[in-house]
């Protein structure tokens, strides 16, 4: 199990306690009080104080949760479906993973109340086949809940509210975590991402009405219930309301996960996490992700919020902030960024399917010191013909990081061009 | 396969509106019994799922996490995403591969480890880590590593 996070909030609480993972515990911690309070509302109360929170998904893209909510058709003869992304795999993000371990109730509990709101019958939480420690806690949960009729007929005593939820593990693909290729991952396909329309809400996992959302979204959402709107809004910034798991990692003291509100300034985060590792400069950031821009550290006072970082040329993505320090090559970070992206193309699409291939051998012929003035200008080139170009956000998120380095740290690429090979000796190995 | 294997897989697919759902899990229970899924397991989960046997297949070299090949009685993973190689898991993997004697993606000679390199494994703050069975070992250097492979029998 992940050790627990160094700054805790309203989310991370009881995260140091192992009765927390305990329905007995999570109960004796006040834990449930929003299901019940969700359930003496009518399930479009329910969404509409889902809506006024602004709570934003927390998977990446950032969506208003209630407006997703508010796409599941009112009436329909067909089974309506939950569908929860614990598939964790964006490089630099391990929050959910903490989340799933540690506070698996609050997620559960956060899916009987979209459950309640949206008429759905049945859950899919899809986990990433490596998290054997989350899928154990998640199994353990449901069957506590179900043993105590908190799930199956008749959830938490109310009548006509029928919910079963089925935990099931993915196999080790990327591409998963993409919404719609989670969807074909869980009817037993190939992970393809789906072209869109129809949304999930119209034609989601086997055809149902489906709403997607993230594990970490889920377990805001019983704060929302049971402590109020207002509550809820008085943390974060007004379009980016509540807190997050930060996850630092790289050259810093003290790398792990600090619970924020969002819109903290990068650099409380970098000093939280305690500098500099060995007392070295800075040299880049990736604030959200492998998939989002590097930042320099000029950009140090941005705050952690997707409104505040898309003018500065990056994203909040999973909020997995990756610091980098002046010993690092550049070139190597784009080596590795891009054999990832290469090694989880899921093949559908040519501008991916071939430009990820395209851009990883040119990072390893620049980084080889084999690389022309030439292969830097195809390596300007080809990112830009990959993204808005496919199926999928997939090839935006190969070609952004790779564009972020370049911007900042064109000198890197030369230097390697000049020079006929890597000028930083005291970088990570490759 | 074994008849208990197949009870097993047949007993999952109510959990799912359309049967195919259960193939993932399916896979999961068959690859259990050698360590990989071989052509006949191959047919067999065919059979099951009422699929073509290509269609089982597929899937089954579309998942990382799924084998259609003979593996090490244990697998010895290293995470080599950015955060993991900031860390030094380039390293660990080369001096792995050193005391081992195999490359990445092969296994010793006397079948004992399977040794590779992942990617991102979600414990980026507590990098590097070491995925061995399953299960996670984080925030290891090489000592650890060694210590940890030379308790497998």
């Amino acid at each position: 199990m992940q050790k627990e996070p160094y700054v805790k909030n309203y989310l991370s609480e009881h995260y140091g306690s192992d009765s927390y993972r305990t329905l007995e515990g999570y109960e004796d911690a006040g834990g449930f009080a929003g299901i019940k309070k969700a359930l003496s509302l009518a399930p479009e109360e329910v969404t509409e104080a889902v809506k006024a929170s602004g709570l934003r998904g927390r998977g990446g893209a950032g969506f208003a949760t209630g407006l997703k909510w508010s796409f599941m058709p009112k009436t329909s003869d067909r089974m309506k479906v939950i569908v929860v992304n614990g598939d964790e795999s964006e490089p630099g993000s391990f929050k959910d993973r903490m989340i799933m371990e540690r506070g698996p109730f609050q997620i559960l509990e956060g899916i009987l109340i979209g459950a309640w709101a949206m008429g759905a019958r049945r859950t899919f939480v899809y986990v990433r086949g490596e998290y054997k420690e989350p899928i154990r806690a998640l199994e353990a949960a449901v069957a506590e809940m179900g043993a105590k009729k908190y799930l199956g007929k008749a959830c938490f005593g109310k009548k006509g509210f029928e919910h079963d939820i089925v935990i099931h593990s993915g196999a080790g693909a990327y591409i998963c975590g993409e919404e719609t290729g989670l969807l074909e991952s869980l009817e037993g396909k190939k992970g393809q991402p789906r072209k869109k329309p129809p949304f999930p809400a119209e034609y989601g996992a086997f055809g149902l009405p489906t709403t997607v959302n993230n594990v970490e979204t889920f377990a805001h959402v019983p704060f929302i219930l049971e402590k109020g709107v207002e509550w809820f809004r008085a943390r974060g910034t007004a379009k980016s309301p509540g807190t997050t798991l930060f996850g630092v990692s790289g050259h810093v003291e003290r790398p792990g996960l600090f619970e924020l509100p969002l819109g903290t300034p990068l650099r409380e985060i970098l000093g939280l996490a305690g500098g500099m590792r060995g007392g070295r400069r800075l040299k880049g950031v990736m604030p959200g992700g492998l998939s989002m821009p590097v930042l320099p550290p000029s950009e140090l006072d941005v705050g952690m919020a997707e409104e505040l970082l898309a003018p500065k040329g990056s994203h909040l993505g999973t909020g997995g902030v990756m610091v980098m320090d002046e010993t690092t090559c550049m070139v190597r970070v784009a080596c590795v960024t891009s054999y990832f992206f290469r090694d989880e193309s899921c093949g559908q699409c040519t501008q991916c399917r071939e430009g990820t291939g395209w851009v990883h051998k040119l990072c390893e012929r620049i980084e080889q010191g084999r690389g022309t003035a030439a292969d830097l200008a195809l390596l300007d080139d080809i990112p830009s013909l990959m993204e808005g170009q496919t199926i999928c956000a997939f090839a935006d998120a190969a070609a952004w990081p790779i564009q972020g380095l370049l911007k900042h740290f064109r000198a890197d690429f030369e230097a390697h061009i000049h020079e006929k090979k890597c000028p930083f000796s005291e970088s990570f190995e490759l | 396969m074994k008849a208990e294997t197949r009870a097993q897989i047949e007993a999952l697919f109510e959990r799912y509106p359309a049967k195919r759902g259960a193939l993932l899990p399916a896979i999961y229970l068959a690859q259990a019994e050698k360590g990989f899924v071989d052509a006949d397991a191959t047919r067999e989960l065919a059979r099951l799922f009422e699929l073509a046997p290509v269609e089982v297949y597929e899937v089954l070299s579309f998942y990382n996490m799924f084998y259609t090949e003979p593996q090490g009685r244990h697998h010895v993973y290293v995470c080599t995403n950015v955060p993991c190689s900031l860390r030094g898991a380039r390293s660990l993997l080369r001096g792995l591969e050193a005391y081992l004697g195999v490359h990445a993606g092969e296994t010793t000679k006397d079948g004992r480890v399977t040794l590779g390199h992942e990617e991102c494994l979600g414990s980026c703050g507590t990098a590097p880590v070491l995925r061995i069975d399953g299960e996670y070992h984080e925030d290891v250097d090489f000592s650890d590593a060694r210590r940890l492979v030379d308790g497998l029998k």
